[in-house]
């Protein structure tokens, strides 16, 4: 993710990357840093602080996840790095700048470097998809030909060609979604932020929005930041994920690692969904206090990093599930077998775990 | 009916015609900008000027408590001042679009206030500038709501018009009042009800029917 190629679209006006210090050779086109940075609302309900002390960076052209649950604080952050949210403490550096002082036109300028999708859509239902694409290029004053020629392509890069002149109430939702994503890239952002952009949509739709935003972090290079309250989506196409809880990193990390090892318990219960349960004949006769001839359940967790302890099922013993699935290059997940009594769960691999016992008739 | 009369009727119709147009006109050019800096300037507007507001609100407020009538001879000295006369067409044209135009602006703040905050903030999340947010997003959305807003004020217009024609304004209230009910001429009082049944049917399905055609998209 580091490094990305610089493919696909030239950067808004065209111009290269500032020179860099000679220390940092990597593109930073597409970076946000926060620093310290904090958020309290004052609403007549008294203070919520939404946000605290969040110290990171979001690399230039990966795809950064951020979970948690709802009221966790994910929306205050993401909005944070255009602006639509002011912050109360710290700071936010996009591409190494502190965004804090800029004045209405430089908040303009750096709006238009960074796209936004939404939950909603948010589409102008007075303007027919050709017009809402266009609408930024329309207001930054982008001359008809070039803006006529942009639109057409970002429609095309979205697959939306044929449906320029309907309006935004004749489509799907994966059709308006896609609506939005073209309006948000037809800038030439440097940076996607993208707020529950998949929540509205059914599970198909989903997985082809998703496919479609991968598809333009690799081709455009862009850095995208993505807010979602399913670790399924974060599976699917994020680099790195962090997850927030009341306001603060509960955890951050690469997406497989975490996956493989969540170390917070918030992180845990958002996994819970997607970690299959024991199957029902074992999980029914679990009991922690074994009886004579019963058999030990043992986990073996998967975690990309640890060998996979598969030369054990040779020694006899009994595998009686299997959930491994490869994130990021990494297979994750555990396997689950019965050993006899007197096996060292740990002889099998260091991360095994003893979850109970079954007796052994059958 | 006697020819004169219908010439008179004819005439008549013809001037209610050009004070409700004239006004209605003045009430969109006056009306939407003070709607917008209503809006704008309320709190979480993109102009925020709690100040203003505030004046502004109170001056709508104050001229949308006076009855028409009493505006009407109210305002007679500012009419004087404005047109140089206090009868005819013209002088019916100031107080008209005075009255016309808070009642409008409060109804197109509705539809402007109805605009879906989501859409400005993906207006402000491309690099609008709240003139262009005014301009791409509050404008056209609301647009369908401003329009109705205008039909129902045109209608209470018409209405209206024909108060002003019992103080010398002219137009159908005029021939009402002057043949109709002091000479107790039942013909022409029930021919200027049907004119004005028929004036205000055909801009009420006219408006519906742009309203309608809008939402439709
Ligand atoms: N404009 C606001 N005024 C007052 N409080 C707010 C405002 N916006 C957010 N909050 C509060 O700040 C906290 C964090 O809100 P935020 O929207 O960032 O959470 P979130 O993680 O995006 O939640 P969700 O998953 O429900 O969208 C919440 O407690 C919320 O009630
Ligand atoms: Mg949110």
């Amino acid at each position: 993710m580091t490094g990305a190629a610089i493919i696909g679209w030239p950067r808004a006006g065209g111009q290269a990357a500032p020179a860099l210090p000679a220390e940092r050779t990597r593109r930073v086109a597409g970076s946000v840093q926060f620093q310290g940075l904090g958020k309290t609302y004052i609403s007549s309900a008294g203070e919520v602080q939404a946000l605290q002390g969040i110290d990171l960076e979001i690399e230039p052209g990966e795809i950064f996840g951020i979970i948690g649950r709802s009221g966790a604080g994910k929306s205050s952050l993401l909005r944070s790095i255009n602006r639509l949210e002011r912050p109360s403490e710290g700071r936010v550096l996009v591409d190494g700048e502190d965004i804090a002082g800029l004045g209405e036109a430089g908040l303009i300028r750096l709006r238009r470097r960074i796209g936004m999708i939404f939950q909603h859509f948010n589409l102008l239902a007075a303007k027919t998809v050709r017009e809402n694409v266009a609408l930024p290029l329309r207001i930054a004053g982008v001359p008809q030909p070039e803006a006529e020629a942009r639109v057409a392509e970002v429609l095309r890069l979205v697959g939306l060609e044929g449906k320029e002149d309907s309006y935004p109430s004749r489509l799907s939702g994966g059709q308006k979604q896609r609506v939005g994503i073209a309006r948000a890239l037809v800038s030439r952002p440097e940076i996607l932020l993208c707020d529950e952009a998949t929540s509205a949509l059914d599970p198909e739709t989903t997985l082809s929005i998703l496919r479609l935003l991968r598809d333009i972090n690799r081709r455009l290079g862009l850095t995208i930041v993505l807010i979602t309250h399913e670790m399924s989506v974060i599976r699917e196409v994020c680099n790195r994920v962090l997850v927030l809880e009341r306001g603060r990193v509960a955890e951050m990390g690469p997406v497989w690692q975490v996956f493989a090892q969540p170390q917070h318990a918030a992180t845990q219960a958002l996994l819970a969904p997607l970690t299959r349960a024991l199957p029902e004949d074992v999980a029914a006769r679990l009991r922690q206090v074994p009886e004579p001839g019963d058999l030990q359940v043992i986990e073996l967790p998967m975690t990309g990093e640890a060998a996979p302890p598969l030369a054990a099922l040779a020694q006899g013993l009994r595998l009686v599930q299997a959930q491994v699935e490869p994130i990021q290059g990494h297979a994750v997940g555990r396997l689950v077998v019965l050993a006899p009594q007197g096996l060292d769960p740990r002889s099998l691999s260091s991360t095994a775990r003893r979850l109970g016992h079954v007796a052994a008739n059958d | 009916m006697s020819p004169q009369m219908i010439d008179r009727l004819s005439a008549a119709f013809l001037d209610t015609l050009l004070m409700v147009s004239a006004s209605a006109g003045v009430a969109v050019l006056a009306g939407i900008p003070l709607a917008v800096v209503l809006v704008t300037s309320g709190p979480g507007g993109v102009f925020p000027a709690p100040r203003l507001n505030r004046v502004l609100g109170a001056l709508v407020n104050g001229f949308r408590a006076v009855p028409f009538i009493v505006l009407l001879v109210a305002l007679i000295p500012f009419t004087r001042l404005v047109t140089g006369t206090t009868i005819g067409v013209w002088a019916a044209v100031v107080p008209l679009s005075i009255s016309a135009t808070p009642f409008f602006a409060r109804i197109a703040e509705v539809s402007l206030r109805e605009v879906d905050p989501g859409l400005i903030e993906a207006a402000q999340s491309i690099g609008a500038s709240r003139w262009h947010i005014v301009r791409h997003v509050l404008l056209p959305e609301a647009l369908p709501g401003i329009i109705g807003g205008f039909t129902i004020t045109v209608v209470s217009m018409i209405g209206a018009s024909a108060m002003a024609g019992a103080v010398g304004a002219g137009g159908l209230g005029d021939v009402a009042i002057r043949y109709g009910y002091q000479r107790f001429d039942t013909t022409v009082m029930v021919a200027v009800i049907v004119i004005l049944v028929a004036l205000v049917s055909v801009v009420q399905v006219t408006g519906d029917r742009a309203v309608r055609r809008l939402r439709a998209r």
